[in-house]
């Protein structure tokens, strides 16, 4: 058992989270991430790592399915069955010159733990972080705390520029030399948002987030094509060239339970509870 | 007693082979001659004393045999149940030359089904020797060497990376086979040895190189868990499972009780499994439990089937439908599949392995219909860990390479289990970790 320390909902639906685990607090990296566990009858589901400090690990999630909620409705006190991790490989830091970190909607929790290993490293940082409306934006104060220069794009508007952080991007790597680029969000913000730097030839990395399982490289469930070759993006990600990946795959792979999800935060909702009557 | 019949046990996950009951068991232990130069011990990995239990069996002294088995085996309700017995102990056995072999593994299952019943007795150990020894990995090979090194007074940390231990006989063998219940009660009487679990530790991210390196010693049972595939087209489909995960959403995760478990599966209603060894068998059994019309595909022939004989037995009599001497080619469907195109195949010339190698007839084609198609065709050494030691020699495969007695290059780290061997079976896992627990009892003890 896992204690559940703080929890928040920081924004519309995206929730913050802090869980006593040490052995995954103590090595965690920039990139990386955990597999949860709710309770005895619950599902593995990852999350990246947004944060460590001591012995706790901060998660930032969006409530979209029945883990989830599950997790959300968790009071800080309480308890999740299993964390494993840190997993997967961290991101590639190094002194790149100039990078740019594009993060959108519940994906810009990602943004400032790799923000601030890559400054650390010496690099000039320019965030670029959207969503879709002032509501559901998060981590801006933390962003801004950090990068050298920060953007702010919503969808509708309501707060920085309107329009999308791919815009930015553009104008960004029009503007100046850009030495590395990641981009971390949703799988159709990660490949229209990629096709940024395409031409010019951008080192750009993408964080996949295909559905897993163990997240040990066990089962396969999270292959994904990169380069025209199978990859496991729980080992040998979850960060890839983002002009090598097939997201369309990626897409088409993470709405294959789609039925069993609807059903799933069906009953919940009927229930707002994991009791047996609830299933 | 005996098998419960096919068209009963397709609808649950209950075990299959009820055991004997005491009196079939005593009178087959009756029919042991005793060799005075027993041949099927030479047949078992781990050199149980065969007669001896068989002797203790046969004049009622059920806990004196499975006292006798432990000596030798700590899972012997694992091993009575799953091992290959007619390739090890049984095929040894004297009597199978007239008449039928003795039943072997049945007796060790049923010797040790009765201690069970009637509560395991503690196991000795040795007082404290202050060492600290790290397993890693909590599968047969895991399980042994971490019993037998708590045995001599070793202090073990054992580290898991899912959240339950047990590795395959966890995550892969389904119930039916292998009720979760007795391997629990055989691996906490492991663990009751003082033996320390740390689950949800993946070691090598959880726990840095350099920290293991802390320990005295380190035993690597990390296993063969890595999944192949056929790399055909179509394989990432929406509905192309490989066993591993088929089984591990299953057995795990319990996905076929979806949704009071959260975890889904494809609700299918055709199945196509490929491959012929017991994943496969165990996948196909499964899925037809799961109320599927199962499908499965061998490239060889029948009698090449490497699965043992009783599970092959049993899918057939479940219905499962078994297309030997064919291969899939293709895997056809548009976001989701859809069926399976097979080519036939024909038997040349033996291989190295001694059987026929498979050849395709070009253009002899056939297609399944099916709406998941399940690859079970191997498995590698679990890469992510020992890619990242230095100075520890591999194999072509990925295992890692270590001698008769469980020492691979690095001073000191040993292993055993699938991860030096590729797939294999557990009670060789168990016979490799007992040899790398003696080895890093020695290395302990001239350090
Ligand atoms: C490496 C990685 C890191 C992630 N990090 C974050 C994060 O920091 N914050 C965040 O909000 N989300 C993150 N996700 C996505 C998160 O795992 C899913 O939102 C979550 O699993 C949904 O579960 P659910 O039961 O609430 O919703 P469901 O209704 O069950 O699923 C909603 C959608 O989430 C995806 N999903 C479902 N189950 C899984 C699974 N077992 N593994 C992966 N995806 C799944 C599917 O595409 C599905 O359609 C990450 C995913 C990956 C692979
Ligand atoms: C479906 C199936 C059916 C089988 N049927 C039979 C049968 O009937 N009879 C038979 O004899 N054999 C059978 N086998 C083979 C047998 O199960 C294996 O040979 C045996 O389990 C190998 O034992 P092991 O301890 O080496 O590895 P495993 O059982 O694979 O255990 C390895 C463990 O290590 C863990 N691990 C890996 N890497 C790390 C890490 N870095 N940190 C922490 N933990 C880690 C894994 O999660 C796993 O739990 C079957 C195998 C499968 C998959
Ligand atoms: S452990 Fe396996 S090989 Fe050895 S006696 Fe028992 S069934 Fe036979
Ligand atoms: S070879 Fe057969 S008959 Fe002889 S001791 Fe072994 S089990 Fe008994
Ligand atoms: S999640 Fe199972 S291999 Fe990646
Ligand atoms: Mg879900």
């Amino acid at each position: 058992m896992y204690t559940i320390e703080k929890s928040n909902e920081i924004a519309d639906k995206i929730f913050e989270i802090w869980v006593d685990a040490p052995h995954v607090a103590r090595n965690a990296q920039a990139g990386q991430f955990v597999i949860i566990r709710i309770d005895e009858t619950g599902e593995r589901i990852p999350l990246t790592i947004s944060r460590a400090r001591g012995d706790l690990v901060r998660i930032v999630f969006m409530a979209v399915g029945k883990t989830t909620h599950a997790l959300a409705a968790i009071k800080p006190g309480g308890n999740i069955a299993d964390i494993v991790g840190p997993l997967g490989h961290p991101s590639e830091v190094k002194s790149w010159g100039t990078c740019v970190i594009v993060g959108g909607g519940a994906g810009i929790s990602s943004t400032p733990c790799i923000a601030e290993a890559l400054k650390k490293a010496g690099n000039k940082v320019i965030g670029i972080i959207g969503a879709r409306n002032a509501g559901m934006l998060i981590f801006e104060d933390e962003m801004r705390e950090i990068c050298d220069e920060l953007h702010v794009t919503t969808d509708d508007g309501s707060k920085g520029r309107h329009g999308f952080a791919a815009d930015v991007l553009k104008e960004t790597v029009a503007d100046q030399k850009i030495d590395a680029v990641w981009i971390i969000g949703p799988a159709i913000m990660m490949k229209i948002t990629s096709m940024a730097t395409r031409d010019k030839g951008i080192k750009t990395f993408v964080s996949l987030n295909p559905i897993m399982v163990d997240g040990t490289g066990m089962c396969g469930s999270c292959r994904c094509q990169v380069a025209g070759k199978t990859v496991f993006a729980c080992v040998d990600g979850p960060e890839f060239d983002a002009h090598e990946v097939d997201f369309d795959l990626l897409m088409q792979r993470q709405r294959y339970y789609m039925e069993q999800e609807k059903e799933a935060i069906a009953l919940w909702n009927q229930h707002g509870c994991s009791c047996a009557e609830g299933k | 007693m005996g098998d419960r019949p096919a068209e009963v046990r397709i609808h649950d996950f209950l075990e299959v082979d009820t055991g004997f009951s005491p009196e079939e068991a005593i009178a087959e232990a009756n029919r042991c001659l005793q060799c005075k130069k027993p041949a099927c011990v030479d047949g078992c990995p781990v050199n149980i004393n065969i007669p001896v239990f068989i002797a203790e069996i046969a004049e009622g002294n059920f806990a004196n045999a499975a006292v006798s088995i432990k000596t030798q085996n700590m899972l012997p309700a694992i091993c009575g149940r799953v091992c290959p017995q007619e390739t090890q102990c049984e095929i040894l056995c004297i009597l199978g030359n007239k008449d039928k072999p003795i039943r072997i593994g049945q007796l060790e299952r049923f010797a040790a089904d009765e201690e069970r019943r009637t509560g395991i007795k503690p196991q000795d150990k040795k007082p404290s020797t202050g060492k600290r020894v790290a397993v890693i990995g909590s599968g047969p090979a895991g399980i042994t060497a971490a019993g037998e090194l708590a045995r001599e007074g070793h202090s073990v940390v054992m580290y898991e990376s899912l959240h339950l231990p047990g590795g395959v006989l966890t995550y892969g063998i389904p119930a039916f086979r292998l009720p979760k219940d007795v391997v629990n009660a055989e691996l906490d009487q492991v663990l009751k040895l003082g033996v320390e679990v740390k689950l949800n530790h993946f070691v090598g991210k959880s726990v840095s190189l350099s920290e293991l390196l802390t320990y005295d010693a380190v035993m690597l049972g990390t296993g063969a868990g890595l999944p192949y595939f056929m790399n055909i087209p179509g394989e990432h489909l929406n509905g192309v499972y490989s066993a591993n995960e088929f089984l591990t959403r299953v057995n795990l995760m319990h996905a076929d009780q979806f949704p009071r478990f959260d975890t889904p599966i494809a609700k299918a209603s055709r199945v196509v499994v490929v491959g012929g060894g017991n994943v496969a068998m165990d996948a196909a059994r499964t899925a037809r439990r799961m109320g599927a019309k199962v499908t499965l595909v061998y490239r060889r022939r029948s009698e090449d089937l490497p699965a043992r004989l009783a599970e092959i037995h049993h899918a057939e009599e479940e219905g499962i439908e078994f297309i030997t001497c064919a291969n899939p080619t293709r895997i056809l469907g548009e976001q989701v599949v859809t069926g399976v195109e097979c080519v036939r195949m024909q038997m040349c010339e033996l291989d190295a392995s001694g059987r026929p190698a498979a050849k395709p007839i070009d253009g002899d084609t056939f297609t399944l219909d099916c709406d998941v198609v399940i690859q079970a065709i191997g498995q590698g050494p679990n890469p992510v860990l020992v890619r990242e030691i230095e100075g520890i020699e591999r194999g072509r495969a990925g295992n890692v390479i270590a001698d008769g007695d469980g020492k691979t290059s690095h001073p000191k780290i040993f292993a055993a289990g699938d991860v030096t061997t590729g797939a294999a079976t557990v009670i060789l896992a168990m016979g490799g970790a007992k040899k790398a627990a003696q080895s890093i009892c020695s290395y302990l003890t001239s350090k």
